[in-house]
């Protein structure tokens, strides 16, 4: 516990869209150290995906870096890393064939050769969703949008990753089913020995609530401390920002948000981080 | 035994047939009639100055005219190997090529001098219509092959990714898409050896036999020939569909979604 190197960090990344040359993502940077629960919040389109995608290295950086446990991560060890940081996406891919089928999947790859299928531990998981026994001989194409969610949830919590990257994952989910997946992620959370962390991305104020201790806000590709902190990502491109911002924010995104935004973010004390007091589960 | 030589009015009376094909496309309304008659002109205009052009190169049989004539044949299939598909990347016209020269002058090559062995290397009559046909089919394979890659890696993105997420190398992650348009580029040829003979006799034997050739010896060549084939449309399949891996997905084991562009109709 004495080492202060966080798990994931990256390093003044940033994502422009290679076709449009767009900026999705600002020079950021982040650091999530091991215990973090970090909910990142912002209107659709702003980038919040592309952080995560950029964190799980999904995508090509424009510039920047992103560290694993204060080091590079070299080509080879890619798919190692993405098996330490499991990205989840909002809209769960599952394989065609049954759910223990998909739950297999993942031990046919060359980077889990070391592990195997536990079907005692996966039907634990499913019974703590509130699925019944019967749960992994079931059909992917029967499932519904939340239960192929669980599986897929399932899916990546079976092989034990240390950090998390849920990308909106409940967002198309009923309450049930939501309540379901919260209380998977937080399980496998708890049951550390280690601690763990996650960036949870989530379009749901009291979700965010619920899920982070630190919260954060994506705006127009800028990364930022939620209202009372300061921001987060001090690679402050003032110039270069508001032309960007116009560029992306998407349609719907009510005028005076972005400009609020960085008022917030000016007017406030420089108190530090601050860690929001309804963070608890 | 001699061949009967057509005189080009018993070739006019042949393309009337395509009259046939007019009106049944007037009857039903296919709107089909231009078309007939742009591809009626292509057939013959093509065929008859690949005529002129062959019959001047036989009886100029110097490898610095054969070898420019192949490699245009060459370049001619790879460019038509590219030009299919909804979706395309900067670079399949280049997959393409190389993927259709690099098999198909290798099989032509074992065919020409390790099976037929001609003499001198590049004698025009053997070299030019065994490397057709070779290209033909290469080519089938290969535009069928990139269209299946880019269309299965566009409907399964989702699960490309979803592998690429739990840390499988981008070869685990291609291979499902990779391996079915292998498959689709090299069906027609494997279709083709299973009725050879039995619902089809192919062009060449045909030609050979009404040419005065015994039977057995036309047969003897078609067999060489669709191994000839089916080799290099296997290799070229192969090869296409391993450079369009290779264009799409990076070292660092990312899907580049984002290089695959829907084609400008």
């Amino acid at each position: 516990m004495m080492t202060a190197t966080p798990l994931v960090q990256a390093d003044g990344i940033v994502r422009r869209d290679a076709g449009h040359g767009t900026t999705l993502l600002q020079p950021t940077d982040f650091a999530l150290a091991s215990g973090d629960r970090v909910a990142i919040t912002g209107p659709s389109g702003s980038g919040k995906s592309v952080l995560l995608r950029a964190l799980a290295l999904l995508d090509p950086l424009s510039a920047g870096q992103v560290l694993w446990r204060g080091k590079t991560v070299s080509r080879a060890a890619i798919p190692r890393y993405r098996r330490a940081v499991a990205y989840i996406r909002q809209r769960p891919a599952l394989l065609d064939g049954s759910v223990e089928d998909n739950l297999r999947y993942p031990f046919s790859l060359s980077v889990y050769r070391d592990a195997r299928f536990d079907r005692a531990y996966a039907e634990a998981l499913a019974t703590r969703a509130g699925r019944g026994t019967g749960f992994l001989a079931r059909q992917a194409s029967e499932l519904s949008g939340g239960e192929a969610q669980i599986v897929a949830l399932i899916r990546v919590l079976q092989l034990v990753p240390d950090v998390l990257l849920l990308d909106e994952p409940t967002a198309s989910l009923d309450p049930e089913s939501t309540v379901a997946c919260e209380a998977l992620i937080n399980a496998w959370f708890d049951d550390a020995a280690t601690p763990r962390a996650w960036v949870w991305v989530s379009h749901d104020a009291p979700q965010a609530a619920r899920v982070g201790k630190r919260q954060l806000t994506m705006r127009a590709g800028v990364l930022s401390e939620r209202a009372d902190g300061l921001p987060d990502a001090h690679h402050d491109s003032a110039p270069g920002a508001p032309s960007a911002r116009g560029a992306q924010v998407n349609a719907h995104d009510s005028a005076p948000d972005a400009p609020g935004v960085q008022g917030d973010v000016q007017d406030r004390a420089p108190t530090g981080i601050k860690v929001s007091k309804e963070a608890t589960r | 035994m001699t061949l009967q030589d057509l005189s080009l009015w018993q070739v006019g009376i042949a393309a009337l047939l395509i009259v046939v094909n007019g009106a049944l496309s007037l009857l039903l309304k296919l709107d089909l009639e231009r078309k007939l008659a742009w591809a009626s002109a292509r057939t013959i205009v093509q065929l008859l100055a690949v005529g002129y052009v062959l019959g001047w190169v036989f009886s100029h049989a110097h490898w610095y005219f054969v070898l420019p004539l192949m490699i245009v044949m060459t370049l001619i299939a790879g460019f038509a190997g590219a030009g299919r598909g909804k979706r395309t990347y900067a670079g399949q016209r280049a997959d393409s090529i190389l993927s259709i020269w690099a098999s198909s002058w290798l099989v032509a090559a074992v065919g020409l001098f390790v099976v037929i062995r001609i003499h001198p290397w590049y004698e025009p009559q053997y070299a030019i219509p065994i490397l057709g046909m070779i290209l033909g089919n290469a080519l089938t394979g290969v535009s069928l092959g990139i269209e299946r890659m880019t269309e299965e890696l566009t409907a399964r993105r989702d699960r490309v990714e979803m592998a690429l997420a739990l840390g499988a190398t981008r070869w685990e992650a291609a291979q499902g898409p990779a391996r079915d348009a292998v498959r689709a580029g090299m069906i027609p040829t494997l279709n083709q050896m299973t009725v050879v003979g039995v619902v089809s006799l192919p062009g060449m034997m045909t030609g050979q036999v009404l040419a005065g050739q015994s039977p057995l010896q036309a047969v003897r060549y078609q067999i060489v020939i669709m191994f000839l084939i089916a080799a290099a449309s296997a290799l070229a399949t192969v090869g296409a569909v391993l450079l369009t891996y290779r264009k799409l997905f990076s070292a660092e084991h990312r899907f580049l979604a984002s290089r695959l562009i829907e084609r400008a109709q």
